[in-house]
């Protein structure tokens, strides 16, 4: 009888450690904010949620592969996984010499960071969700007016191989949250929802004959050019693709 | 004491969940049998001449003509894993899509602008296949809406823009899967409002092992080439 009870003790708390290796988390009181691109009431609602406090690190991607083999490099199929995927690494579980543990882990694809999410309860954020949390500087919410808010992205854009930096390296915003600017870009569940295009199908602009109801879509904020930046990437991207500084983080609804 | 071992065996389990899913392949099952019928029913499961009338032997399953691979590609949509309800109330996998050309649009039924002339483009790619080859493609809709298109108001698009038939299937998914297939198939689509949505207008083909082969982008646009792709694919 004791044995049993301490068996289920000792059970539980393996359980409990189990759970904290998951990445820390932090809570975001959900409210309305207008984006850059929004719907036709321009004000967007988000609900409360949790997100990573830091991107997904190469060290974790490493053990989430191992465990789940059918995301090594040389297993992923073509259908969610360009030739680009993982590319630096030395083999399908070990990184290459100059990456580091503790970096963001870039070349990966939509449904493999999609993947790497729900394997662990979680999802990607949606792009309104994204830019909500982002639009945070070290102590308000929303600092997107700030003049040095948008310099620090841009200045951001200008720096070589930020990818190889450590997590943690940039600010801590209002909610606790690190990274979102200054290491890599990151997915988004919905990043497909972006309208704009700068690749070379027929829309140029917004074509109304492509996109139905394009018309719709307006920039709130056209002087927003750091988040604009955001936009174009994500209207330029397929989810198989894969890119250097393009990394991603999790979120949960509860 | 019961309640103990119970929640010890509880915990236990739920040290050693796993998520990993296992695909299971079909084999596929080719008949051959004479067309003149000298031998009744009987069926071979090699090419050959028949012992009677010595006319070369026929396969007689269209369908299972198409499996001859069992193995699915790399490339193929049919390692999506995510399940959909028909408007006829069925679920499926997109696997039990295999075997037929597949012609497929994203759409949503309360769409007053551009789904009517898509819907309509897609009737006409249909009217243009030869009927020889009307029985290997299968049309399908999916929808971008999965809240509130339900196999019901499928069912009744179906029926309101004559796509009602054998040979086209709509599908409802969750939320997910949609943004999962739409990024297979690099449709872009954002809600606008509650019944609204901006969408790309694409129809695209794929063979019947499930690699797309040819995308058509716009309203209104000369089908000639999918068709001829269409009809490219039902013949390999």
């Amino acid at each position: 009888m004791k044995i049993i009870l301490r068996l289920a003790i000792f059970l539980i708390f393996l359980n409990s450690i189990n759970l904290n290796c998951q990445s820390k988390i932090v809570k975001i009181k959900g409210g309305e904010y207008i984006p850059l691109y929004g719907r036709d009431s321009l004000m967007v609602t988000i609900d409360d949620f949790w997100i990573d406090v830091y991107p997904v690190t190469n060290k974790e991607y490493v053990d989430y592969v191992k465990k789940n083999p059918n995301w090594q490099r040389s297993k992923a199929i073509k259908l969610f996984v360009d030739e680009s995927y993982l590319r630096d690494w030395q083999n399908d579980t070990l990184l290459n010499a100059n990456q580091k543990l503790n970096s963001p882990i870039t070349n990966i694809s939509w449904f493999a960071a999609k993947s790497y999410c729900e394997n662990q309860g979680k999802r990607l954020p949606t792009v309104d969700e994204w830019e909500y949390v982002a639009m945070a500087n070290k102590t308000m919410p929303d600092a997107r007016s700030l003049k040095n808010y948008n310099q620090f992205i841009l200045s951001w854009y200008e720096k070589p191989k930020t990818f190889n930096q450590t997590i943690g390296s940039t600010f801590k915003n209002y909610w606790q949250v690190y990274d979102l600017h200054g290491l890599v870009w990151e997915w988004t569940s919905d990043f497909n929802s972006v309208l704009i295009t700068g690749e070379s199908r027929k829309d140029v602009g917004k074509d109304s004959n492509l996109f139905c109801g394009s018309a719709a879509i307006n920039a709130t904020d056209l002087m927003n050019y750091a988040a604009f930046m955001r936009y174009a990437i994500r209207g330029s991207l397929k989810a198989k693709y894969t890119m250097k500084n393009l990394g991603f983080r999790c979120v949960k609804d509860n | 004491m019961k309640s103990i071992k119970f929640i010890l065996l509880f915990t236990t389990l739920t040290l050693f969940v796993s998520c990993d899913k296992k695909n299971k392949d079909e084999t596929a099952k080719i008949e051959y049998q004479c067309p003149m019928k000298c031998e009744g029913e009987k069926v071979y499961s090699e090419k050959g001449t028949c012992p009677v009338c010595e006319m070369d032997l026929r396969l007689i399953s269209k369908a299972s003509k198409k499996v001859l691979s069992t193995e699915i590609s790399e490339e193929s949509i049919f390692n999506l894993t995510s399940s959909w309800n028909t408007e006829e109330g069925k679920t499926i996998t997109l696997k039990e899509l295999k075997g037929k050309t597949l012609v497929m649009v994203m759409v949503y039924t309360t769409c007053k602008a551009a789904c009517p002339r898509l819907t309509g483009d897609m009737r006409n790619i249909e009217q243009k296949i030869p009927a020889e080859y009307k029985e290997d493609v299968q049309f399908v809709f999916i929808s971008i809406d999965p809240e509130n298109d339900t196999p019901e108001k499928l069912k009744q698009f179906a029926v309101d823009n004559y796509v009602d038939g054998e040979q086209w299937t709509f599908l409802q998914g969750t939320e997910s899967n949609v943004r999962e297939f739409a990024n297979v198939l690099a449709v872009k689509y954002k809600q606008i409002s509650p019944l609204d949505f901006s969408h790309s207008n694409i129809i695209s083909v794929f063979n019947p092992g499930g690699e797309l082969v040819h995308q058509q982008e716009g309203l209104g646009v000369d089908n000639k080439e999918t068709i001829a792709k269409i009809i490219e694919t039902v013949n390999q």
